[in-house]
């Protein structure tokens, strides 16, 4: 090809802080191709995106766009480049019509003071038709999730852009939804738009994309052209890294009795029919992607959310779980993913988040017995060692770590039979992760049930005893210690099931 | 996700809590700043007016702002809890006409007063019920029972006030007489202060509305039913307007339908001058009333300085102004 690319960048890096989030990274996209860029959760796949959507400023490195430099001072500037973006989350307006939501950038930068609706429809529904039938006076509210992603595609589609990224967007989408959207991506293809293609999933990268780049931690790894490559060569690109021993010794000899037994589990949208089998002295961890149901799943164990069927049993007798209360009352809690928005009271004292869980274990008479709560507060912080000027001071003044092992103490407090955690060190620093790690595992060796819901791969496979990997709302399958591997995993939750006829599986999507 | 891109938020979460530490010390500097501001207003006043510093001024005030004070109380826990009600004023007058009503009817007062009360905890349950089982904001449903209320007292007292001249005194007591010169009403209103200041700081239950208006979803993660709790406060905030009300009523012998009018804006100014916060999850009992005294003693101030009445409304306004943006200056360095 002697043609310059489209969209080049040379030696790109990005530091929040003392962090590398980039680190000397190049990306080309030719025209007119649909270009696929894979890496785990945190390898660096978004913040390149919002560098080139001009979200964010590189520290370092240069962005050639047609063979000529480039800086892109804001998402204004990106849209006059003809760079667009559709996120992975729908960012539109609800309660707008969708000429006004597909209008919108557009809009902002007109100058005429009164809107010509008239001719807003009229447009907005030529730029629609080229995706899909959809009457553009409708407000966004009343679309579905996968029209709502084409209302996004077709919003980029009016900045009249040349290069289109798109941040997996099939996420929200159903297979046959999602057939569509391919459709209607190649059909960008042959109108000369060169689109970026994020996404895990293997069997859509094989069937759409004419070549693949890869990034791990921040760094670029390959690019490769498709036919040049299986979806196991992906996949070991995209977690080869080193696992360094930071994790606890794992179970040895064989787990007790079962702890936990979850059957036939299903809700009304989201998973159905899971199974689940805990039992004492072993972690269990729970893996696949984001948005695959795994903490969906966790919630509706222990009546967070509602089930539609299946049983819950605890020491092998059946429990009637309607809402976390009955949950906490049969010893199951569950400890959210988002700690400062529903796992801790940030503004209150670490004492009154610790008791908030069973208060009245901290009751006499129907009042606080402020002496029993700091005696139970200053018990769980000194075992599980939260550095805090005081059990007094607000959640608000520790750091990640100490409020995520004071959101644990929480769950302690009530001597819970089974605790499951949802992304427990998330947003946690190395050494505190390595306390909770430890931690976890005395606990399971005490005899309580550990159910460890994670992203981290190698958290997944330093910790956990037994994996399961959810994909789409099914259990996807299960790796006992000795099959438990990254790429195994990644397998599971990509739906790429062996080395041998993934070839065959992707060709089958298409 | 991994660590890498999390630390930087980290950071911010540290720097915050720094900054939050101070604030905290700010907020109860601001009951410490309240007592201060009142009593240098009064010192101020004394030189300024020969009838401040009497016995029956200062009466007037307590007696004034005694039983908005009941009010305040309810309206400080609902704020906490991060509701609101704009109908209190209403709810007071509710109250009133009701018991009145029922007392021209025949039944004994104190039998009509406890209706009169449990009629307006009806109220709050209503609006408990649009609140948590319809998922209505605080705001738009107390702003409707704001206007429904006030039309049913119209309706009840076909406009004219009731007048209710032959209550008898063992019941017109509660209002007007004193126990060794201190009124009762200034009575009623400290043990309800006491009362509940010590429940919100001690009793478990009240413990729920701090965790509920803290963070709302955390609490439900605790397995707190953060709708009961909304429910109940709603209904005590509606009650204890309701118990103001008979006082009222005790104190002017009358029930007039147009009683309370504007009344909630006074008592949500308080609240909010006093710290609680509108994004709930923060406020005292001691502060609201801290909060209610400055605006009595500035309206008496404003009333012995002959300043016109539009002014005092102004006035007025602005200190809530500058209460409110203390409040938002505050939660905007939060988030």
């Amino acid at each position: 090809m002697t043609q310059a690319p489209i969209l080049e960048i040379r030696g790109v890096s990005k530091t929040f802080g003392p962090v590398k989030a980039l680190s000397d990274v190049r990306f080309e996209l030719r025209r007119g191709e649909i270009h696929a860029l894979c890496g785990e959760n945190g390898a660096g796949k978004s913040t390149l995106m919002n560098i080139l959507a001009g979200v964010l400023q590189p520290s370092e490195g240069e962005i050639l766009l047609d063979g000529e430099r480039v800086t892109i001072a804001s998402p204004a500037a990106a849209q006059r480049l003809g760079i667009g973006l559709v996120h992975q989350e729908i960012a539109l307006c609800p309660d707008a019509t969708v000429a006004e939501n597909i209008y919108m950038a557009a809009i902002n930068t007109r100058r005429a003071p009164l809107m010509n609706f008239q001719k807003l429809y009229v447009e907005a529904q030529k730029v629609m038709d080229q995706l899909a039938p959809i009457p553009v006076r409708t407000k966004v509210a009343d679309l579905s999730i996968s029209n709502q992603q084409l209302v996004e595609i077709a919003k980029a589609l009016t900045l009249d852009c040349k290069v289109l990224m798109l941040d997996e967007p099939t996420a929200a989408l159903t297979e046959s939804e999602a057939q569509r959207l391919f459709s209607i991506v190649r059909g960008l293809q042959q109108r000369g738009i060169s689109v970026v293609y994020i996404s895990h999933r293997m069997a859509e990268i094989f069937s759409l994309c004419d070549r693949v780049t890869v990034f791990r931690d921040g760094q670029y790894v390959a690019t490769d052209r498709i036919a040049d490559v299986s979806p196991d060569d992906v996949v070991r690109k995209m977690v080869g890294r080193e696992i360094t021993q930071l994790y606890p010794d794992k179970l040895t000899g064989a787990p007790g009795r079962a702890l936990l037994s979850v059957k036939g589990l299903s809700d009304s949208d989201c998973f159905s029919n899971v199974d689940l089998e805990l039992r004492t002295g072993e972690i269990l961890g729970i893996g696949g992607l984001i948005g695959a149901g795994r903490s969906e799943i966790a919630q509706t164990i222990c009546g967070l959310r509602p089930a539609t069927a299946g049983q819950v049993e605890i020491d092998g007798k059946p429990k009637r779980i309607r809402n976390y209360s009955d949950a906490v009352k049969a010893g199951l809690v569950y400890l959210s993913e988002d700690r400062k928005a529903s796992g801790v009271f940030l503004d209150m004292p670490i004492s009154a988040n610790i008791s908030a869980l069973d208060l009245k274990k901290v009751t006499s008479l129907g009042m606080l017995n402020r002496r029993a709560e700091d005696r139970q507060a200053n018990e769980l912080t000194k075992r599980l060692g939260v550095r805090m000027s005081g059990i007094g001071a607000a959640v608000s003044t520790l750091s990640g770590g100490n409020q995520q092992k004071v959101a644990i103490a929480k769950q302690l407090s009530v001597d819970p039979r089974v605790i499951l955690m949802d992304e427990p060190t998330r947003g946690i620093d190395v050494g505190a992760k390595v306390e909770i790690h430890r931690l976890l595992r005395q606990l399971a060796s005490n005899g309580v049930g550990i159910v460890v819901i994670s992203s981290e791969l190698p958290e997944l496979i330093g910790l956990c005893d037994r994996v399961m990997v959810v994909r789409e709302g099914r259990i996807a399958g299960e790796l006992s210690a000795d099959a438990l591997g990254e790429e195994a995993i990644m397998r599971l939750a990509s739906g790429v099931q062996d080395p041998s006829n993934s070839k065959q599986q992707a060709a089958h999507v298409a | 996700m991994s660590p890498r891109e999390e630390t930087p938020m980290h950071a911010e979460i540290n720097a915050g809590s720094a900054r939050r530490m101070n604030f905290a010390r700010l907020a109860s500097m601001r009951e410490a700043g309240l007592i201060v501001i009142i009593l240098a207003l009064c010192v101020a006043m004394t030189f300024a007016s020969p009838h401040f510093l009497t016995w029956g001024n200062l009466r007037a005030m307590m007696m004034g702002f005694s039983i908005e004070g009941i009010v305040v109380v309810g309206m400080t826990i609902l704020l906490i809890v991060g509701g609101i009600d704009l109908s209190v004023g209403s709810v007071v007058c509710f109250s009133m006409v009701i018991s009145g009503a029922l007392f021209l009817a025949g039944l004994d007062p104190w039998t009509a007063s406890l209706i009169g009360i449990a009629a307006s905890a009806l109220i709050g349950a209503i609006m408990g019920f649009f609140v948590t089982a319809v998922g209505l904001s605080h705001f738009i449903t107390s702003l409707a029972a704001m206007v429904i209320v006030r039309g049913l007292c119209l309706i009840i007292t076909k406009g004219t006030p009731l007048s209710l001249f032959s209550l008898p005194d063992s019941f017109k007591a509660i209002g007007q007489g004193s126990f060794h010169n201190i009124p009762y009403v200034i009575l009623i209103f400290l043990v309800v202060v006491v009362v509940f200041d010590l429940l919100l700081r001690r009793a478990t239950a009240f413990r729920k509305v701090f965790y509920t208006g803290s963070n709302q979803k955390a609490a439900q993660f605790s397995g707190i039913k953060t709708n009961q709790v909304k429910f109940w406060v709603t209904v005590l905030c509606s009650g204890l307007a309701g118990f103001a009300g008979v006082i009222y009523m005790a104190r002017f012998g009358a029930a007039t339908p147009t009683f309370g009018a504007g009344m909630e804006l006074n008592i949500i100014a308080a609240a909010v001058i006093g710290g609680a916060s509108l994004n709930g999850g923060s406020g005292t009992i001691f502060g609201a009333i801290l909060g209610m005294a400055l605006l009595s003693v500035v309206t008496s101030s404003l009333i012995l300085l002959d300043v016109s009445v539009y002014w005092q409304e102004m006035i007025k306004g602005c200190i809530l102004l500058a209460a409110v943006s203390i409040d938002h200056f505050l939660h905007r360095k939060k988030s």
